[in-house]
């Protein structure tokens, strides 16, 4: 496997764990315990049978007819949108759910941008009774009010960041800032970001969207891989789990990342176009940030792709060329949203629709093309409703 | 001989020593709060370097930090600041702040400009003790500012052995599992931590930090260990104006009257 993680913690030159002195031992404990279960059948089969019997996987894998004919390629989504709490985040927090339980843990944060991953979190809580408190961008309250109000009534403590932006990087902030105050809690990061094992461990529990894919379009298809996976790309926890089992196989993996107004306004969030190498929220990554090393605020219209930064592993792949990168707009976003809804009914979350918008830069023509449909549009009908 | 090497061997005990925000509150400050502190008897300044999401620190440096990037403040200010105060003074300088504004600016540009200007060691938080032996270490070792690595209540004993082998000036010991700022009294708890930490065979000087807010908490640094950093509590007396005199005076309890005019 050319793309696994090596011992320290890297993809390629990516990752690692830059962490103050303070986090290093519950980020140990944490790397003891994940690595205690990585490979364990019991632990696995707790994990499966919730994400059967509770999430509702295996997620379908749709043949879209009508967009297929309409782009003339064979097109298949991933229903990650079908998944109890709309999206692919509850893949990654039943799993951590399940590891904090097994290390005794009583009380869970998390960071959220769409509040996808905060109402995961809550959910999982909720299910196994433990403590719950999420920190949310100001901003992001605002726009995503849905996914608070469930947040509160799943019983979780949402609290908001104030600092910075105001967004999701904020929101990360702020939950490292209480764990290094409270490192006897568990702190169920929502993307393939943080420090080492976080990266790891969170794109190990979302690679079993890849695993179903394969399973699913072999019998459909007789096909072992599709010539293509395209997956939008926030942190990159449903891409990388998307594009898992395909990463040494020969399939194009596809991004498609938040160009905001556009990569050149200012207002962006294109983060491979237009970020450097550098650290941030704990591991060495690509960010967008000033010649002088500040991290700039990023804009995209979907909170969550919002973020400065992307996974240690999606910008290895991006920097060995592995994976291609589109940057689409967030009026470009829109389109492929109200175009999915009317060619398929479906109507996708904002994140997700920036990875349809991909069908309208590049020909797949007669190509067997996957694409992760993150998750529902359900959180996001206030900003459609702008542009019905 | 570096400086700070020098500071212990000419005061081995009550060390003080100050964090101030570098271009904070104004973007030209920077030189004469570290020279008025050294006026005042303080015996070393941590400068810091602003970062925009300081990750350890409390909403005292987080604002302050923010008010220095909104001043202007860059890295290369900071070194010509740097060579301003070193033309009248002597003072230990030690740079602190986060890794990604350096790494940006290139580690062994940054390294090399330390030296000219006259820093005299560096502190940051988010290089552990693994990334530093991984990918640091032989960069570090060309060039004469060393770094001082944390160590917490919960380091455990092999990996303090570790940072003790990769130190050379003084171990900056954290006083609490917190982010900067906080301003309680030590509990019965950190007491019994600070006992084990004084018990440790240490070669090096250690001064503790995070939490030293008045002369009370200052005192408790200085009996258990070589001396006491003190960050957020100037930083706010500086939101305050509260005359640099006072604040030092204060925190060294000692009586010191303003002038009323
Ligand atoms: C539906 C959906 N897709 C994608 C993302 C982006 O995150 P990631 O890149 O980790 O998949 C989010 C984040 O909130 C989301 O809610």
């Amino acid at each position: 496997m050319k793309y696994t993680i090596d011992q320290n913690g890297y993809y390629g030159k990516f990752g690692g764990a830059f962490i103050p002195e303070l986090l290093h031992p519950p980020v140990e404990e944490l790397k003891e315990a994940f690595y205690a279960i990585k490979n364990d059948e019991d632990f696995k089969e707790s994990y499966l049978n919730l994400l059967k019997d509770y999430v509702g996987r295996p997620t379908p894998l749709f043949y879209a007819e009508r967009l297929s004919k309409k782009y003339d390629a064979h097109i298949y989504l991933k229903r990650e949108d079908l998944n109890h709490t709309g999206a692919h985040k509850i893949n990654n927090t039943i799993g951590q759910i399940l590891l904090a339980q097994k290390m005794g843990k009583k009380e869970i944060i998390a960071e959220t941008g769409a509040g996808q991953h905060g109402v995961a979190t809550a959910t999982v809580c909720a299910l196994m009774g433990m403590e719950c408190k999420v920190f949310m961008g100001e901003v992001d309250i605002e726009r995503q009010a849905p996914n608070v109000a469930r947040m509160k009534m799943l019983g979780a403590e949402v609290i908001p960041a104030k600092s910075g932006s105001k967004t999701l990087k904020d929101a990360t902030n702020e939950a490292i800032r209480f764990w290094i105050n409270n490192p006897s809690t568990y702190y169920i990061i929502g993307s393939v970001v943080g420090p080492h094992p976080y990266p790891e461990m969170v794109a190990h529990f979302q690679s079993i969207i890849s695993e179903e894919i394969r399973t699913q379009l072999f019998e459909k298809t007789g096909k072992v891989n599709p010539d293509a996976v395209i997956a939008c790309v926030g942190g990159g926890s449903n891409a990388a789990g998307a594009f898992y089992h395909f990463l040494d196989e020969q399939v194009d993996l596809i991004i498609a990342e938040a160009a905001g107004h556009g990569v050149e306004t200012g207002k962006s969030a294109a983060t491979s176009i237009l970020g450097t190498e550098g650290v941030i929220h704990g591991s060495k990554s690509l960010l967008m940030q000033t010649e002088d090393g500040q991290i700039v605020e990023p804009h995209s219209i979907s909170a969550g792709l919002d973020y400065p930064g992307i996974g240690p592993l999606h910008a290895h792949l991006i920097e060995t060329k592995r994976a291609k990168v589109f940057a689409i707009t967030d009026q470009e976003a829109v389109d492929a949203a109200f175009d999915l809804s009317r060619t398929e009914g479906i109507i996708p979350a904002l994140e997700s629709a920036h990875a349809f918008a991909v069908l309208e830069k590049i020909s797949f023509k007669n190509q067997t093309i996957v694409i992760n449909l993150s998750g529902r549009g359900d959180k996001d009908l206030s900003t459609y409703m702008k542009f019905l | 001989m570096n400086r700070i090497n020098q500071l212990f061997q000419r005061k081995p005990k009550d060390v003080c020593s100050i964090f101030i925000t570098a271009g904070f509150p104004n973007l030209n400050d920077t030189v004469q709060t570290v020279l008025e502190l050294e006026r005042n008897g303080v015996d070393m300044v941590e400068i810091g370097m602003p970062f925009s999401d300081p990750l350890a620190d409390g909403e005292t440096i987080q604002s302050s930090s923010l008010v220095a990037l909104e001043n202007g403040m860059t890295i290369d200010i900071l070194f010509r600041q740097i060579l301003a105060i070193r033309e009248q003074s002597q003072i230990p300088i030690v740079l602190m702040g986060y890794f990604n504004p350096v790494f940006k600016y290139g580690l062994e540009l940054f390294l090399k400009k330390c030296e000219l200007s006259g820093v005299d060691g560096l502190i940051i938080p988010d290089i552990s003790v693994e990334e530093y032996e991984l990918s640091y270490k032989n960069l570090f070792d060309n060039y004469q500012v060393p770094l001082t690595f944390l160590v917490t209540p919960k380091t455990s004993t092999a990996r303090f052995e570790k940072i003790k082998n990769h130190s050379s000036t003084f171990i900056y010991y954290v006083s609490s599992a917190s982010t900067t700022g906080k301003t309680g009294e030590f509990s019965a708890e950190q007491l019994i931590d600070f006992e084990q930490m004084k018990s440790e065979e240490i070669k090096l000087p250690v001064l503790m930090g995070f939490g030293i807010h008045d002369s009370k908490t200052f005192k408790t640094a200085c009996n258990y260990f070589d001396g006491g950093i003190i960050g957020s509590a100037f930083i706010r007396s500086r939101k305050e104006g509260k005359p640099i005199v006072d604040f030092v005076g204060e925190i060294k309890g000692i009586r010191t009257e303003t002038v009323l005019r």
